[in-house]
């Protein structure tokens, strides 16, 4: 389900680092050697076998990164990312796998759409990379898509990301029709008519600025019906992006009542509040919107015992001609992929408000196993998808170019601490 | 609360530009200076010849992405009676027609090396997108349901003229604040003065978490020293919106009428009014009627603003007083 280009297998001592897997049960000082892209060997002293050695005293080797939520804006936006560039940022940012997004021109939601994104992975891709596939045709909302040839030709998981599937009706039918497939659907709650023309969250910074609001209620409504479904349907649903308190309280209690559904929070919304917009500043207007504090609270606290299992980026590449324009006239969306780790690392690691081992869980293990992917980690056998972080270096966003063809980061001219030093994705050193 | 560093990554700095884009930039100090400057200036309109050489050699340019009658009259009188050169653009007939982007258009004006710019824009930072891509000091001419502060300062200047005193007055702003930057402006310029403010109107157009007294019961207008009134947007009215059922029962329930006033009860209005909507033309007519005065605050206010930006500061206003005793 995941496609890479080719590249050889990693030959690696990594000696020195503290090795970090929560999951498999491992906190030490350990070495570990990497035989053919596959992780031959962990112990206090390993064989260096002639192959290379990083010395990784003071760093952090983790299980990669997972992005459950990018824009690769390939097919029809290539000006702004293309599957090459996309990676190439996932792989500085610490990743072994994302999975795109199908809102593109066209919208993948045929198999001739998909098989093509899958024969340029497999030439451009440099990390493992998924895609979804639409839940309606053209993301119309009006009719499904052929979800089973979809499943079969490789797509993860079905979402209409982008603009919320408007009908009750329609969502009940794909509900239905993706339990064939054992595929997810991935959603982008919304209604419509209440979120109707508003750019920001609709609190008392857009009561003060004269913004038109996108209140809460607009994305927990949305919520509240979804898991309603999915629980009449017993069907599987993913939550993406939640901004909300209302809405995580409704996931919460979903998932008490045995509702298979997940949900995702993006680095944004967890880190900052509507307070940001007031530098009217493009870089922070996303869709949902930047929200108030309680909630930022709430999503930090649904990430903290998991209620979140996953944190996503929604890397949303914007042409810079495009965001430079009043706030009204820019568009939704900010990248995200180069400094996830660095500004969740900086303003809720160290600050002490998220243990180090649950964000790193939250962000490799946490949405490989909702879209039942294989889960990156540090074990004899196992594909070498890892990352050695610097926990302490410091440095500003923006500084160096990024790798993203395109710079609508919400961090821009941000200082940041944590980076990271090497990624191995598929077994093969991908950002060094 | 978390703050993104980004002054360590811009350039060092030239000498500060001044500019007027929010009524949230200003002290209760600048306040005062711009009304002294004001008055200054309104007594040199009473003089036979009533331009001032203040301003000669300077280049002021109308920006105008909006229609409007006062606000671009009384910014290119000002400017003029200051003896600027002025330069007006308005996107209808200009390259915004061909799709230009307002950067694109910022940059080409500044080109000219205008001094200040005056912008009024549908979209809110608008004004400041224009101070960062250009050299010119930027007043903002009302930007989206923003901002309008030059509005806000004639306001003060005519309660101020005509009431005597600002500190201690009770207004009651009443129609559709939701989508007035005028009421937005308004609020903060009477929060720096002292002055209180009551908002009125009905429920969907009244902001949530606005920090200010919100009633949707006209009756609150009773104990405002002043009533006054918005502009009731027919463009609220677009079939689907349900702000208010009909025009009919805004009017109804919200429209100023001689009778739901007390004798002496000043009134004002920003304009361009809907007769009969929200405001009873007795009442738009009555000799309480401070609207017309705004419009004359509006030149005036308007001349201090540009010679603000300019020049600045208390110092430059004595000077220009000294220059008129002589």
């Amino acid at each position: 389900m995941l496609w890479q280009k080719e590249l050889p297998g990693a030959d690696l001592v990594i000696r020195g680092a503290r090795v970090l897997d929560r999951t498999e049960g491992i906190d030490a000082t350990l070495e570990v050697r990497i035989d053919g892209g596959v992780i031959a060997q962990i112990g206090a002293q390993v064989d260096a076998n002639e192959h290379r050695v990083v010395d990784a005293k003071g760093l952090v080797l983790a299980p990669a990164f997972v992005d459950p939520h990018v824009h690769l804006r390939t097919p029809g936006r290539e000006d702004e990312e293309t599957i090459a560039s996309g990676t190439a940022a996932a792989a500085a940012g610490g990743f072994c796998a994302i999975l795109a997004m199908p809102n593109t021109d066209p919208v993948v939601d045929s198999a001739a759409t998909l098989g093509s994104l899958v024969e340029t992975a497999r030439s451009e891709a440099a990390i493992p990379t998924g895609f979804l596939a639409a839940i309606t045709r053209g993301q119309r909302g009006e009719e499904l898509t052929e979800m089973g040839e979809l499943a079969e030709s490789g797509a993860v998981a079905f979402s209409d990301d982008g603009v919320p599937v408007a009908s009750a009706g329609l969502m009940r039918r794909a509900l239905q029709y993706a339990s064939i497939t054992d595929r997810p659907l991935a959603l982008h709650c919304e209604e419509p008519t209440l979120s109707r023309g508003g750019h920001i969250h609709e609190g008392r910074v857009a009561a003060e600025l004269g913004f038109a609001g996108y209140p809460s209620v607009a994305e927990s409504v949305a919520v509240e019906r979804d898991l309603a479904l999915a629980g009449y349907e017993r069907g599987r649903i993913h939550v993406l992006h939640l901004s909300a308190a209302e809405s995580v309280e409704a996931l919460a209690r979903a998932r008490d009542a045995g509702i298979a559904a997940s949900g995702e929070a993006t680095p944004h919304h967890l880190v900052l509040t509507d307070d940001a917009v007031r530098s009217l500043d493009p870089n922070v207007k996303m869709n949902p919107p930047l929200r108030a504090e309680r909630d930022r609270v709430a999503l930090l606290d649904a990430v903290r015992d998991g209620t979140i299992e996953a944190i996503a980026t929604d890397h949303a590449p914007h042409a810079a001609h495009e965001k430079d324009v009043p706030f009204e006239a820019a568009p939704f969306g900010v990248t995200g992929l180069e400094t996830a780790f660095a500004s969740l690392y900086s303003h809720l690691v160290k600050p002490g408000l998220l243990p180090l081992e649950t964000l790193l869980e939250r962000m490799s293990a946490g949405p490989a196993r909702i879209f039942g992917l294989d889960r990156p980690r540090v074990a004899t056998g196992a594909r070498a998808n890892l990352v050695l972080l610097e926990l302490d270096r410091e440095w500003t966003v923006g500084e160096q170019p990024f790798r993203s063809r395109s710079g609508n980061s919400w961090l821009l001219g941000s200082r940041l601490q944590g980076a990271v030093r090497l990624t191995l994705a598929g077994g093969a050193v991908v950002h060094e | 609360m978390i703050r993104l560093v980004t002054d360590d990554l811009r350039p060092p700095a030239g000498p500060p530009k001044r500019h007027l884009l929010s009524v949230a930039d200003l002290t209760r100090d600048d306040v005062e200076r711009l009304l002294g400057t004001a008055r200054t200036f309104a007594a040199s309109l009473d003089r036979q010849v009533k331009k001032l050489p203040t301003l000669q050699g300077h280049l002021v340019v109308n920006l105008f992405y909006e229609s409007s009658t006062r606000t671009s009259s009384s910014f290119e009188l000002a400017a003029k009676r200051l003896s600027a050169d002025t330069l007006s653009v308005k996107s209808v007939g200009s390259s915004v027609d061909k799709g230009e982007s307002l950067k694109d258009t910022a940059l080409t004006l500044g080109a000219y090396d205008p001094d200040v710019i005056v912008i009024r824009h549908p979209q809110i930072g608008a004004p400041q997108l224009v101070a960062a891509a250009t050299d010119a000091h930027v007043v903002n001419a009302g930007d989206g349901k923003h901002q309008h502060p030059t509005q806000a300062l004639l306001d003060l200047f005519t309660l101020r003229e005509e009431l005597g005193k600002l500190e201690g007055l009770h207004v009651a702003i009443v129609g559709d604040v939701l989508h007035s930057r005028v009421a937005r402006s308004l609020m903060q310029a009477f929060a720096l003065v002292g002055i209180r403010t009551t908002l009125v109107g009905p429920p969907a157009l009244l902001p949530r978490e606005l920090p200010a007294e919100t009633t949707t019961d006209i009756e609150a207008i009773r104990d405002a020293d002043v009533v006054y009134v918005l502009r009731m947007q027919n463009e609220r009215m677009a079939p689907g919106e349900n702000f208010v059922p009909s025009l009919r029962e805004y009017s109804a329930r919200w429209g100023i009428t001689p009778e739901r006033l007390r004798t002496g009860q000043k009134v004002m209005h920003p304009g361009p009014m809907n007769r009969g909507v929200e405001i009873d033309p007795r009442v738009a007519d009555s000799p309480d009627s401070l609207i017309t005065n705004e419009v004359r605050s509006g030149l005036v206010v308007r001349m201090a603003v540009l010679y603000d930006v300019l020049t600045g500061g208390p110092v430059g206003v004595q000077a220009l007083a000294a220059a008129e005793v002589a």
